[in-house]
């Protein structure tokens, strides 16, 4: 039994909540889509945070 | 030669003075007023929180550092401004208490040209009975208390590896608590760490938060555009509870805390309580308590400060219903509403409102976050006050030609949410403008495209390398200035 499961209680507020599925998840840690994210998120925080102020 | 204070050696005032010393050192005099003999990088105390980093890693002496910046450091706490000066001082001036060395305890008026009042939050533990590391709950507000919290936290650990059930409660202490995204990073971290080692099924793990939606952080909530979809905050952040294996109470305003057992109010006007093993909970902030006096020596702190004791600054803080909030409300220089040579930066300056809805249930009690400020705008904020001032001592002009204002400038928050350099991860979100402005932006309130909501380990890289770059950044290393705030 996967003790790390957490049984879906109908009703709960937690039973509404959206759930990545494996796939999602496997993207999350795949080493060249998060090296992509890395610079492109890095750039568009600069960019953000420049354009912020005069 | 002018001569410039600077209040409180956090982020915003610890950013003023860098910039500050870079341009007048060699001709004029430029002072930090800190009761702190340390920095701390305050994000990462999320990591101290769970013995992935320890005190040292997040803080450095500032002393050497102001030395090697020519900045006058003086390790004492303000205690009262005197902005008209008085009988015996034509200059405006600040009283500070020493808190260190053999001057103790010794007063000093310290006169100015300009000042900054930087000093960040009070961390009102006492507005909440019972909350605080000196009482039933933990904080990760600064370093020391984050690490108490992982001392207390690998007690529970401890338990569960013999097979005992832990109750893990992390939220918001106090019914007008902000900060809400630090809570939510660490309930993260507690459970990555928990399920690292394979004990979530003997751990209940609760997030508690006085918003009225998860997701809200304080600043209304946000809508992020992702997987095709413009999505709520809210989806977000109950897809990342969800997927942590963490339960939520929302819309709660803790009332007081015992041992084991947490208070509050709901926004239906219900009392309940909460059983609890481990419970970090955030307190609300409150400005740092120092007075105001004008020339005759009478008490005008009601004129220079809010009620909560932070600044009036050139904001509208004319009393008005949520939905006539808008935009221009918000201060853009964040020059004293009262005197003309005092800024307030940072956590210092009062909004002049929320950002997210007032609510309040049937027994009158505020169940609402008020507004964040986090690192990104403070730095930015300390920055933009530091070039006003500059500007104005070397030209003789009395112009702002620097402005930023909450409502037009954008922010990044990196929710850590585990800690490894290839399993580690964190939920990236980015808004622009922070402060929603419905007017300009009437179908999302903010600009779509800038705004993310990415999960996944490139965030975690990411606030790793925000770490080791503002560290250096602070610690005034070559070309420090080009790393923006």
């Amino acid at each position: 039994m996967d003790t790390q499961k957490n049984k879906t209680i109908p009703y709960s507020n937690t039973s509404y909540g959206t759930e990545p599925t494996k796939m999602v998840r496997f993207f999350r840690r795949f080493f060249i889509l998060q090296i992509y994210y890395f610079f492109k998120l890095n750039f568009k925080i600069m960019r953000i945070v420049a354009g912020g102020h005069s | 030669m002018a001569k410039v204070v600077v209040l409180g050696a956090g982020i915003s005032g610890h950013t003023a003075v860098s910039y500050l010393s870079k341009a007048l050192r060699k001709n004029h005099e430029v002072v930090m007023v800190s009761p702190n003999s340390n920095f701390q990088w305050i994000p990462s105390n999320i990591w101290v929180g769970v013995g992935k980093m320890t005190p040292e890693q997040v803080k450095f002496k500032l002393a050497p550092v102001y030395k090697k910046m020519g900045v006058n450091y003086k390790q004492a706490m303000a205690i009262s401004i005197h902005p008209e000066g008085d009988v015996e001082n034509e200059k405006g001036y600040v009283t500070i208490k020493y808190v260190t060395g053999a001057d103790e305890g010794k007063e000093e008026k310290v006169s100015y040209d300009y000042l900054i009042n930087g000093t960040g939050p009070k961390l009102n533990f006492e507005a909440t009975e019972g909350l605080g590391p000196d009482k039933f709950t933990q904080s990760v507000c600064t370093f020391d208390h984050a690490q108490h919290a992982w001392e207390t936290l690998q007690e529970s650990l401890k338990k569960m590896e013999q097979g005992e059930k832990q109750t893990f409660l992390i939220g918001t202490g106090h019914p007008m608590a902000t900060c809400q995204g630090a809570a939510f990073e660490y309930v993260l971290n507690v459970a990555f760490e928990i399920k690292k080692r394979n004990l979530m099924h003997l751990a209940d793990i609760w997030w508690i938060s006085n918003e009225y939606e998860l997701g809200d952080f304080g600043m209304g909530g946000a809508y992020v555009k992702r997987n095709g979809y413009i999505t709520p905050t809210k989806i977000f952040t109950e897809s990342i509870l969800k997927e942590y294996g963490i339960k939520w109470i929302k819309r709660a305003g803790v009332q007081k805390v015992e041992k084991g057992k947490v208070f509050y109010e709901d926004l239906e006007g219900k009392y309940h309580t909460k059983a609890f093993d481990f419970a970090m909970l955030i307190p609300g902030f409150a400005g740092a308590g120092m007075k105001a006096y004008n020339k005759n020596n009478e008490d005008i702190s009601s004129e220079v400060f809010v009620a909560n004791g932070m600044m009036k600054v050139d904001a509208d803080y004319t009393p008005k219903p949520y939905e006539q909030w808008c935009a221009e409300d918000w201060p853009s220089t964040y020059q004293s509403v009262k005197y003309d040579h005092v800024y307030a930066a940072g956590i210092a300056f009062a909004p002049p409102h929320g950002m997210s809805k007032p609510m309040e249930s049937p027994n009158g009690t505020k169940i609402f976050p008020t507004p964040p400020r986090t690192g990104m705008p403070s730095g930015v904020i300390g920055k933009i006050v530091a070039q006003n001032i500059i500007h104005m001592i070397k030209t003789g002009k009395k112009e702002h030609l620097h402005k930023a204002s909450m409502a037009k400038m954008g922010a990044a928050c990196i929710v850590s949410a585990g800690y490894g350099i290839f399993n580690g991860q964190a939920a990236v979100m980015t808004v622009n403008p922070i402060v929603s402005d419905w007017e300009k932006y009437p179908e999302w309130g903010r600009k779509i495209n800038d705004t993310v909501g990415i999960v996944g380990t490139a965030g975690h890289w990411i606030k790793l390398f925000m770490h080791y770059m503002f560290l250096y950044k602070a610690k005034a290393k070559p070309f420090w200035y080009l790393i923006p705030e």
